[in-house]
C-alpha cells in the first residue's frame, strides 16, 4: 500500500515528455514516403531509427521540425501543439511564429554539416541564440566557447567550415545545435558523409550527449552505436514501423522477420 | 596638338575656364549613377526573390519586365519613359484635379536609369541566389529563423560572391548610361562637356577630359569592388 502514496507515485513517474508525434503522413506526388509513423519522447530518452535507404527515417525526422511538411499527423513538442491548416488543399501550419519559437527548441544535426559558409565556426554558433532566441552578445560567445570546447574544436573557432575536415564541421555543426540548449537533438544521419577514420571522433561527442542524459532522436545506419547507445529503437520499412523496443528486443530479439534480417548485420 | 595644350587654361577653375562645369557635371553623374545603382539594387533584390518565390501572377509580371527592359536599347527607354513618363504622371494629376509637376531632370533620371537596372540586377541576382547551397538555408529554418532574417543573414552574404561579378558590371554600365541622359537635356557630365568644347572650340581637349574622368570613376570602382569582392569571399579558399 506505501507505493500508492503520493511521493511514491512521483519518483516512479515517468520523465516529463518532450516530443509527441502521431501518426504522421507523407506523401511526395504519388509516393507514400510515411504511412503513419508515431513516436514518443521523454526526457533523457534516446530514440534510433534504424531503416534501409528509402524507408522514410529522413523524411520522418525532416516532418518533426516541419522542413517537410506532413500531410496527417499531430506534433507536440514540449507540451505545445502545432496547429494546422488547410490552404487550397494543402495542411500547413498555421501559425509561422509558433513553428519558428518551437523549431528553436529542437537542435538539428544535418547530414551534409550545412554550416554557413560565410561565419567562422564561433559565430556560426552564436548565430542562432544571438539572432532567435535573443541571447545578448557576450553571453552567446560565452555559451559557443563553452560548447565549442565540448566537442574539442575551441582551438578552431576563428576558422571557416571551408577549411575543416568533416568530422570537425559535423562537430562545428553538433556545437551550434548544443548552443541553443534545445530540448530535443535531431541527429539526421551525422556521420553518413563522413570519410571512415572520422566517423569515430563524431560518435564519441553523440555518445557524450547521451551519457549525460540528453534527450535525442537519431537518424542512423551506424548499427551497433545505436544498438549501444539508445533507450529505445524503431525500425522502420517502408514509411511504416516494423518493429520497436529495447535495443535487446530490435537487434536480438525482433518479432518481424524483416527487421531480423536487416539487424543481422550487426551479430 | 599645339591646340591641345594651349588651350590647357580652359580647364582651370578660374573665371573663363570650365573646370568647375565640368566638376558639376562629374558630381551630377555620379548623383544619377549612385540613385539609379540603388534603385536598381532594390529592384533586382524584390525582383529575384519574386521570381524565385513568388506566386505565378508575380514570377509573369516579373517576366515581361526583365523581358520588355532587356529588349529595348536604353535610349528609347530613356526617352519613352522619360518623355511618356512624365506625361503619363502629369496626365493622371489633372484628370484627379491636380496641377501638373514639373517633373525634375535627376528625380526622372534616376528612376529611368534605375528601371533599368533593375531588370538585369534582377537576373543576376536570381542566378546568384540559386548558387547559394539548399542546405544552409535549411539549417536556418530549421533553427526557427524567420524569413527575412534568413534574407538578411544568410541568403544575401552567402549569394554575394555570386553576383558581385555582374553587380560591379552594372555600376560601370551605369555611370556611362548617365551620358545617355543628356538626350533629354539634364547636364551630366557628358551634356557639359559638349557645351563647353562647343563654346571653345577645344573638342579634343575637353572630350579626352570627359574621358579621364570616367576612367577616374572606372579605376576607384574597381578598387572598391575588389575590396568587397574578397570580404564576401571570406571563408571560401582560393584556388592556387
Amino acid at each position: 500500500m506505501s507505493s500508492d502514496t503520493p511521493s511514491d507515485f512521483k519518483l516512479h513517474r515517468s520523465p516529463a515528455e518532450a516530443l509527441i508525434v502521431e501518426n504522421i503522413h507523407k506523401k511526395f506526388d504519388d509516393t507514400e514516403v510515411l504511412r503513419g509513423v508515431s513516436l514518443e519522447a521523454h526526457e533523457g530518452d534516446v530514440l534510433s531509427i534504424i531503416g534501409a535507404s528509402g524507408s522514410g527515417k529522413s523524411t520522418f525526422l525532416r516532418c518533426i521540425n516541419l522542413l517537410e511538411q506532413p500531410d496527417e499527423g499531430e506534433l507536440r513538442i514540449g507540451g505545445e501543439q502545432i496547429k494546422f491548416v488547410v490552404k487550397r488543399g494543402k495542411r500547413i501550419p498555421a501559425d509561422m511564429k509558433q513553428v519558428e519559437r518551437l523549431r528553436s527548441k529542437l537542435g538539428m544535426v544535418f547530414q551534409s554539416f550545412n554550416l554557413w559558409s560565410h561565419m567562422n565556426v564561433l559565430q556560426n554558433v552564436m548565430e542562432v541564440p544571438v539572432q532567435v532566441l535573443g541571447v545578448s552578445k557576450a553571453e552567446a560567445q560565452e555559451r559557443a566557447e563553452h560548447y565549442l570546447n565540448r566537442v574539442g574544436l575551441w582551438e578552431k573557432r576563428d576558422a571557416y567550415p571551408a577549411y575543416l575536415s568533416g568530422g570537425q564541421q559535423q562537430r562545428a555543426g553538433i556545437a551550434r545545435a548544443l548552443a541553443i540548449q534545445p530540448r530535443v537533438m535531431l541527429f539526421d544521419e551525422p556521420t553518413s558523409a563522413l570519410d571512415p577514420e572520422l566517423v569515430g571522433e563524431v560518435l564519441k561527442v553523440i555518445q557524450d550527449l547521451a551519457n549525460e542524459g540528453r534527450t535525442m532522436i537519431l537518424v542512423t545506419h551506424e548499427m551497433k552505436f545505436a544498438r549501444d547507445v539508445s533507450t529505445q529503437v524503431i525500425f522502420l520499412h517502408e514509411g511504416r514501423v516494423e518493429e520497436r523496443g529495447t535495443p535487446q528486443q530490435v537487434f536480438y530479439e525482433p518479432e518481424s522477420d524483416r527487421c531480423r534480417s536487416f539487424v543481422s548485420s550487426i551479430h | 596638338m599645339s591646340d591641345l595644350f594651349a588651350n590647357l587654361h580652359y580647364l582651370s577653375f578660374s573665371d573663363g575656364g570650365w573646370g568647375w562645369n565640368l566638376l558639376r557635371g562629374l558630381a551630377s553623374t555620379l548623383q544619377i549613377a549612385l540613385g539609379a545603382y540603388a534603385l536598381g539594387m532594390f529592384i533586382g533584390l524584390f525582383g529575384a526573390l519574386g521570381k524565385l518565390n513568388g506566386s505565378t501572377p508575380t514570377r509573369w509580371l516579373l517576366e515581361i519586365y526583365t523581358t520588355l527592359i532587356r529588349a529595348v536599347p536604353e535610349l528609347v527607354l530613356i526617352l519613352l519613359l522619360y518623355y511618356a513618363g512624365t506625361a503619363a504622371i502629369n496626365h493622371m494629376l489633372e484628370s484627379m484635379g491636380f496641377r501638373p509637376i514639373d517633373i525634375s531632370g535627376l528625380v526622372a533620371g534616376i528612376a529611368v536609369l534605375g528601371i533599368v537596372q533593375g531588370a538585369y540586377a534582377t537576373e543576376v541576382i536570381r542566378g546568384a541566389m540559386l548558387a547559394v547551397p539548399l542546405g544552409q538555408i535549411e539549417a536556418a529554418q530549421a533553427f526557427g529563423m524567420s524569413r527575412w532574417k534568413i534574407l538578411r543573414r544568410i541568403t544575401i552574404p552567402a549569394m554575394l560572391p555570386f553576383a558581385l561579378p555582374g553587380l560591379s558590371n552594372l555600376w560601370l554600365i551605369v555611370t556611362k548610361d548617365t551620358a545617355l541622359l543628356a538626350v533629354v537635356g539634364f547636364s551630366e557630365l557628358a551634356l557639359v562637356t559638349r557645351q563647353a568644347a562647343g563654346s571653345t572650340r577645344s573638342y579634343l581637349m575637353f572630350f579626352l577630359a570627359a574621358a579621364c574622368l570616367y576612367l577616374c570613376i572606372t579605376l576607384i570602382s574597381n578598387q572598391l569592388f575588389r575590396y568587397l569582392e574578397k570580404r564576401s569571399r571570406r571563408g571560401q579558399p582560393e584556388l592556387v
